[in-house]
């Protein structure tokens, strides 16, 4: 007893810091009491492979594959103290049969085992059933080089099938919803997608029906798979059984090149993945990030990378000649542009931009803005209905970014129709908007108007109304920073080189404005802007693009939440999740 | 008990000892109210709300009741489960699923004497605290369900049902609920999902143990029919006092429930232990039918372990180790356990020479395979598989590896699933394998083509599968 | 394609037995009734499913897609729930039984007792092919309309195997040989 109280225990140590030691393949680790076996043995870098537990959703411990050993202290004789090892650890005691690692959770002196026959059997036995009445279409299979069957079936399979009854037969193919096929045959049963549109989504549309064997994922013939957050069942589904209507069978997942960006049609900023080869996206998932999107996106914005590479897509300049657009190169589309704009009092000149750009190309466009000395700077809002979930009402990505850098703009841009209308302004420099379409301009506003430069991406009503196009990257195309609605500075990365002769949005700027003063800047890279950034505004001190990572970086308090993290946190603290 | 007249033809056998069943076929005896008052019926309702709650659970502590419904853990324990302190309302839910095959003793309750259960149910939710109780009655008994509400009517007018029962202030609502012919929904988390109007999938434990997370994500205690009327007895008789009949830590009397092949099968209520298994079978059942031998018994209903009538198990450890006899096992939880098998429901299936082990094992098979409810995989997967190997033995289409990937799935179910469905399936076929090898190995052949189409034809007989 | 897998989940197979059972129709004695079994359940209204399909399946047979919508709509849950219940439990049916349904316990001390013979002999009397039976669809219906047959497990009463149920009727010790008496019980 005497030794207790001069050196702590393992147990001791660990409780005031509100941890418990765990043995996970005989070393011992600390983590905070109450954790889940499976999450445990994440942090001691030990794989336990699992279909049906998923951080964010309920646990029914359904598909059994993540079976470990646990073992306990004995507990001691009545009016017997425990026995501690010389380690200060007490002897464990091996449950015979195995455990569910991912509901249950450790406690204090626990051993788990995620090798040993016990384990390995017991995976090779759990795997095995899951093939058997499996297809084994891999050749076919969109999940196939991303299905965790195939990843768990190499590592604890056991490489051939003694199966030699007649399969069950289920159905194949089926038009779950719009955006979804499924093929029930490769179904798991994992029951994710049941949960998920249970859990998450609140709209419970699919089910299990009949049992057994049998037990097939199925929807009431009157209603779809078509939540708006549909898709996410698509990743969820460890297996091909969920697929993607809009990516089925148009690549194999090992050629693509996976980017983490960040969404950009709404002013939550989805952490997303980009999924690219060549020149094009094949598609775009949710990334996890607990203080953006959890592990989730709504498919409108999923889709909307499908805008960047239609028909309508602009990769060259264009000068306007007799009222035709012609090719040209950039030197003389930026040239013309510069000589265009010298033409106006800056009075006269009008710059409309947009919280789609990033924080560089906002802060260029300021810099543009004072090389034409006009104060006529304005962006335009785009306000849609939130849908309480991830779908933040203000359906621009940058407000934020657009409010620190340019000040409040919105209201100039009633100030600058007025002027095109009552002809003092004649000018009108557009970057990343449709005018017309979001901005609520009509053809009559733009008949004074002398000079209309705009760049874009796409063939809009403002490209085809101006004098000078000048073709700007995707998304996907460049790389910059964004600051979402709840203050969170969030990084594009570059995916895909900008299309055609297009040009990263921030380099046509700086360009621009190079062209306009024929002074040289010393902004040779994004770094080189972000970098003038940090050290004028003081909501960017210290910020660098690496410090922004691939979770981003809190910098101005908004008070704006997302309400389907709101309500993810609340399960998480009642235990019903891990989060 | 003396004065107390049976049916012709239905009279207890000496060896009996009734309490539960001491109102089954007696004559002039009905369901009524009124005929199990004039019997001394509620008294012990009426002494148990004057008790303090825990009092009887202590009383219930002291019988050493074990649950009548398969697993044998201690009724009184169990309900001590209810966390301390608890602010959710509590729940008692009567589980007359009665769905384990071989098991017949919850059926004459309900239908013969349903006031003794609601007397045992209301005693059991005062001592618990529950204000709402649920009989879940299986489909099957559809007579049964309009009995039981009858009866609760009756009693709900006598004042032993509903608000304020016998004007001490303890309120109890009982509701019959009906099943829908599913096994699972005898495991108590199935139940559970099941009244909660969803697939009753039973669930993980940990985290939901039912005294602590149940129905309604609130404290419930599930308790066999047999078990609640026990608490009735145990009340009139004083926990220590029935904790007399039977033997030490398998106490009180137990139904079970005979069938197959023997002369006279049926439910026998007998003293927990107090019975060997060839009293029990010849004594009592009256030995095999004429011109066979009693070949095996399945002790505890279909998904027990099978024991050979020519076995001899070795029991204890070190030096205590002793054989024991087929012949001479005591009908408790804790021999059959040692034995190898258990006392389960008490339904006790019996085998003469006349039965191919093949085709025990795919009735079984059949049925389990049948009742999956296939939540988790390798109770899914496995048990249809089950099915279909011995659907080929019986066909006379297996090869002798059959039989070792017979024995492999089963083992490779044991002990992996979410419920104790996964042992009831594999249990016997783990144990008709072990044990009659060589009898099923000598229906296969190296030479037999494996993929049967008649497989397909006997279909006609293995229905909905 | 799709809608018409999807249909099956709650589609019900035309069946000589229709003719016995009342269409479904959202009746007053069935809302009252309905009604009465959720106020059972105060803590949740989802749990009156099983009690609604049964109030349902004992009126008209059998529990239709217009049925599935009325119990989903009662309820306030999504019809998919109700399917997904529908389709697990074995005491549900999709399709009209016959007027007389006989449920013959198949499990083993039944079987051992002869049960499988008097399902062959009920099935000869009145005229029922097994044959084609799926997990989905367990029931046979005779082409008169006026029996259906299906092997139920275990229905507890394995002291008196084998044993049958037709329609609420509980039967005992009906050897094979005595099929004919029980099914002269029964006259349409």
């Amino acid at each position: 007893m005497s030794e207790t109280t001069t050196k702590l225990l393992p147990k001791d140590e660990a409780a005031e810091k509100g941890l418990v030691n765990v043995q996970i393949d005989g070393n011992w680790i600390q983590v905070p009491k109450g954790t889940r076996m499976i999450e445990a043995c994440k942090i001691a870098e030990k794989e336990v492979p699992h279909y049906c537990y998923h951080p964010k959703l309920t646990s029914p411990g359904n598909c059994r594959m993540c079976l470990v050993q646990m073992g306990m202290p004995p507990r001691p004789a009545p009016g017997a103290d425990p026995v501690y090892g010389d380690n200060g650890y007490q002897e464990i005691g091996w449950m015979p049969r195995p455990v569910i690692a991912c509901a249950n959770t450790v406690g204090e002196n626990m051993g788990i085992r995620t090798t040993g026959d016990l384990v390995e059997k017991t995976r090779e036995g759990v795997m095995e059933f899951l093939l058997i009445n499996h297809p084994l279409d891999c050749p076919i299979c969109d999940q196939a080089g991303e299905c965790s069957l195939q990843e768990f079936s190499v590592e604890h399979g056991r490489g051939q099938s003694r199966f030699v009854e007649d399969k069950v037969k289920k159905p194949k193919n089926v038009d779950i919803g719009p955006r979804i096929n499924l093929d029930d045959e490769r179904c798991i049963m994992c029951s994710r997608c049941i949960r998920f549109m249970d859990e998450v989504a609140d709209d419970a549309v699919l089910g299990f029906s009949e049992r057994g064997t049998h037990t097939t994922v199925t929807c009431h013939p009157d209603r779809r798979l078509d939540s708006n957050y549909g898709m996410n069942t698509i990743d969820l589904c460890p297996v091909g059984a969920l697929t993607s209507k809009d990516f089925r069978f148009q690549m194999r997942v090992w050629f693509l090149k996976e980017t983490n960006s960040i969404d950009v049609n709404c002013g939550t900023g989805c952490n997303t993945t980009v999924w690219t080869r060549g020149s094009q996206i094949y598609r775009v998932t949710p990334r996890r990030n607990n203080d953006v999107n959890s592990d989730w996106m709504p498919d409108s914005h999923r889709l909307a990378f499908h805008e960047t590479q239609g028909d309508n897509r602009l990769t060259d300049p264009m000068i306007k000649v007799d009222g035709k657009h012609e090719i040209t190169d950039w030197n003389t589309a930026l040239q013309a542009s510069a000589d265009a704009l010298r033409e106006f009092q800056p009075s006269e000149i009008a710059i409309i931009a947009s919280a789609r750009q990033t924080n560089e190309e906002l802060f260029l466009t300021k810099g543009l803005a004072g090389a034409l000395e006009t104060a006529h700077i304005a962006t335009v809002e785009r306000i849609g209905e939130a849908d309480g979930k991830l779908i933040s009402s203000d359906r621009n990505p940058n407000s934020n970014g657009a409010k620190i850098i340019l000040g409040e703009t919105v209201n100039t841009l009633n100030t600058i129709k007025d002027g095109l209308n009552n002809g003092s302004i004649k000018a009108l420099v557009v970057l990343n908007e449709d005018i017309f379409e979001a901005a609520g301009f009509a053809h009559d506003d733009l008949a004074g108007a002398e000079l209309v430069i705009s760049s874009h991406i796409i063939a809009n009503k403002t490209a085809q109304a101006s004098d000078i196009f000048l073709p700007g990257a995707s998304f996907a195309e460049k790389r910059g920073s964004m600051i979402n609605t709840t203050g969170r500075l969030q990084r594009l990365n570059q995916a895909l080189q900008p299309s055609g002769n297009a040009k990263e949005d921030w380099e046509l700027i700086r360009d621009l404005i190079l062209a306009i003063t024929g002074e040289a800047n010393d902004m040779y890279m994004i770094e080189d802007v972000l970098k003038i950034i940090t050290s004028s505004i003081s909501e960017f001190n210290g910020v660098t693009f690496s410090k922004i990572g691939d979770q981003g970086i809190k910098i101005i308090e908004t008070g704006v939440t997302i309400p389907l993290l709101t309500k993810e946190r609340e399960r998480a603290n009642a235990g019903i999740i891990v989060g | 008990m003396s004065d107390i007249k049976y049916l012709p033809g239905k009279e207890p056998h000496p060896r009996e000892h009734r309490l539960i069943f001491k109102n089954i076929d007696r004559e002039g005896w009905n369901p009524s109210i009124d005929c199990y008052m004039a019997d001394g019926g509620y008294n012990q309702l009426k002494k148990a709300v004057t008790m303090e709650p825990n009092a009887i659970t202590n009383e219930v502590k002291s019988s050493g009741l074990r649950g009548r419904g398969g697993a044998g853990f201690p009724t009184g324990v169990k309900w001590g489960f209810i966390p301390p302190g608890n602010t959710k309302p509590v729940y008692l839910i009567c589980n007359c699923d009665e769905s384990e095959p071989g098991t017949f003793k919850d059926r004459y309750i309900v239908h013969q004497d349903p006031h003794q259960l609601i007397e045992g149910m209301v005693i059991s939710a005062f001592a618990v605290g529950a204000h709402t109780a649920f009989i879940y009655m299986r489909e099957e008994f559809p007579e049964a369900a309009i009995i039981m509400e009858q009866a609760i009517e009756e009693a709900r007018e006598k004042g032993f049902v509903g608000k304020n029962i016998l004007g001490k202030g303890f309120d109890l609502e009982i509701w019959v609920h009906r099943g829908a012919a599913a096994y699972i929904c005898g495991e108590e988390t199935g139940l559970i999902e099941s009244l909660e109007g969803k697939r009753p999938y039973p669930r993980i434990k940990p985290p939901y143990f039912p005294a602590a997370l149940g129905l309604y994500m609130a404290p419930t205690i599930v308790n066999n029919v047999e078990s609640l009327c026990h608490v009735k007895h145990i009340l009139e008789m004083g926990g220590e006092e029935y904790a007399k009949l039977g033997v030490d830590r398998n106490t009180g009397t137990r139904i079970l429930c005979v069938s197959g092949d023997v002369k006279n099968p049926g439910y026998f209520e007998i003293q927990v232990g107090k019975m060997t298994m060839r009293e029990l079978l010849y004594d009592v059942c009256g030995g095999p039918k004429e011109g066979k031998e009693f070949k095996a018994v399945i002790p505890g209903g279909s998904s027990s372990k099978i024991l050979r009538c020519d076995e001899t198990f070795k029991i204890g450890r070190g030096e205590d180790a002793k054989d024991l006899d087929f012949w001479d096992i005591q009908l408790d939880f804790d021999t059959l356990a040692a034995c190898g098998s258990m006392a389960g429901s008490g339904g006790v299936i019996v085998l003469d020479n006349s039965r191919k082990m093949s085709w025990v094992l795919n009735n079984i098979n059949h049925f389990y395979a049948h009742e999956s409810c296939g939540q988790c995989t390798p109770c899914r997967e496995g048990s249809t598989w089950m099915k279909k190997i011995s659907d080929r033995i019986v066909a006379g289409k297996a090869a002798p590896e059959d039989i070792k990937t017979l024995e492999e799935v089963a083992y490779q179910i044991d002990g992996k699933t979410v419920c104790a469905f996964g042992e009831a399936s594999s249990w016997p076929v783990e144990a008709i394998i072990d044990k009659y090898r060589d009898e099923l190995t000598a229906e296969t052949s190296e030479n037999n083509e494996r993929l049967s189409k008649e497989q397909l034809q006997r279909e006609i007989y293995l229905g909905k599968s | 394609m799709s809608q018409e897998i999807l249909e099956n989940n709650v589609a019900s197979e035309p069946s000589p037995g229709e003719q016995h059972f009342p269409l479904f129709e959202v009746s007053e004695d069935i809302i009252a009734l309905a009604d009465d079994r959720i106020s059972h359940y105060p803590e949740s209204k989802l749990s009156a499913v099983l009690p609604l399909i049964h109030i349902v399946q004992h009126k008209h047979g059998f529990v239709s897609k217009e049925a599935i919508t009325w119990i989903a709509d009662k309820l306030e849950i999504e019809p998919m729930k109700v399917v997904s219940v529908v389709t697990f439990y074995p005491g549900f049916r999709q399709s009209a039984p016959g007027k007389f349904h006989y449920r013959v316990c198949r499990t083993l001390s039944c079987a051992m007792a002869g049960s499988y013979e008097l399902m062959d002999q009920i099935c000869e009397i009145t005229n029922i092919d097994r044959s084609k039976l799926t997990h989905h669809h367990p029931i046979v219906v005779s082409p008169c309309g006026n029996y259906s047959v299906e092997f139920a497990e275990c229905l507890a009463s394995c002291g008196t195997a084998p044993v049958c149920l037709v329609n609420d009727d509980f039967h005992e010790n009906i050897k094979p040989e005595n099929a004919q008496d029980l099914i002269n019980k029964y006259q349409p």
